[in-house]
């Protein structure tokens, strides 16, 4: 840590203490919460109501308002598995650890939700439910790299060398965030091609921008919510006969 | 516009509700799972320390 200056260094070294972590969380929880339902509220109806009907798909295409966000996520959750690897395998932050597997189910249920909401779309726009598309084939592998860290973590009793494992294999997976991005424009077969995260203007109206935005926000809120959550339960668990978790339990009692 | 066209979707009903439908499943499971399961564990937790204590 001789790179960072000291506060630097005692700043993170609180945050990271189990203990305090978890006080941070159920502070920040309710709040986070709050934004969530708000952002939630306001991108539904947006999504749902207010913005206009699409002049080539008519409402099916209400459908991105969650497909892309959640799309996203899990391209993104992914990155954040491999950055938390990386901490985790240098520097062994138990925090970090903490944070790669309780961030793992999360991004596989967005993966999930990505695949599923994009084959009810398919099905009416394209004609079929599933097609072995580059984007589509790519995405359900990082489902699979998803179950496998998951279950991996599960199948290894010391909990020390299962986060190594995982940090490994989040890292090494991580080859295939950059080719699902990019799979749309090295083979293009029926998956369209990014309308937003392009270089130029964005090709897709104001009025359809807006609620893709605010799910987008609401859906990286509701990550950390969850991500807590599970953070949280995989302290506990971990630290189950420390002497904090003996504090918490008497202050419940 | 009645309740009745909006549910329709202009006839993608079926897929827009689905897709919606199990987008905010996955999410709600997502977050009760790890709250039922610390509130069992913390439960096994006191039960244990209790016994200790005696």
């Amino acid at each position: 840590m001789s790179i960072f200056p000291d506060s630097v260094g005692r700043f993170f070294h609180r945050t990271a203490s189990p203990p305090y972590f978890y006080a941070l969380a159920d502070r920040f929880i309710p709040w986070l919460t709050g934004i969530l339902l708000i952002l939630l509220a306001a991108g539904l109806v947006d999504g749902l109501y207010l913005a206009p009907t699409d002049y080539q798909q008519g409402e099916s295409y209400r459908i991105m308002f969650i497909h892309v966000p959640a799309a996203w996520m899990s391209l993104f959750i992914y990155v954040l598995l491999a950055v938390m690897g990386g901490i985790a395998l240098v520097w062994r932050m138990k925090l970090a650890e903490v944070m790669l597997v309780a961030s793992a189910p999360i991004g596989a249920g967005f993966t999930f939700i990505a695949l599923v909401t994009g084959s009810l779309w398919g099905k009416p726009m394209w004609g079929t439910w599933w097609v072995w598309d580059a984007r589509l084939t790519f995405e359900l592998i990082l489902l699979f790299q998803y179950l496998g860290i998951i279950s991996l973590y599960n199948a290894i009793e010391d909990k020390r060398s299962a986060a190594r494992a995982v940090a490994i294999l989040a890292l090494v997976g991580v080859v295939n965030v950059p080719i699902i991005h990019y799979s749309v424009e090295w083979w293009s077969t029926l998956h369209q091609g990014p309308t937003v995260t392009k270089m130029d203007k964005p090709s897709i109206h104001i009025s359809m921008l807006i609620p893709l935005l605010l799910m987008a926000v609401a859906f990286k809120v509701y990550y950390l919510i969850a991500a807590l959550q599970n953070a949280k339960l995989e302290l506990l668990k971990r630290e189950s006969s420390s002497q904090w978790v003996k504090n918490l339990l008497e202050k419940s009692a | 516009m009645s309740l009745e066209i909006f549910l329709e979707m202009g006839g993608y009903g079926f897929y827009v509700w689905t897709a919606y439908g199990v987008t905010f499943l996955v999410l709600l499971i997502n977050i009760v799972w790890p709250i039922v399961q610390r509130k069992n564990l913390l439960r096994q937790l006191l039960i244990r320390q209790k016994r200790e204590q005696k």
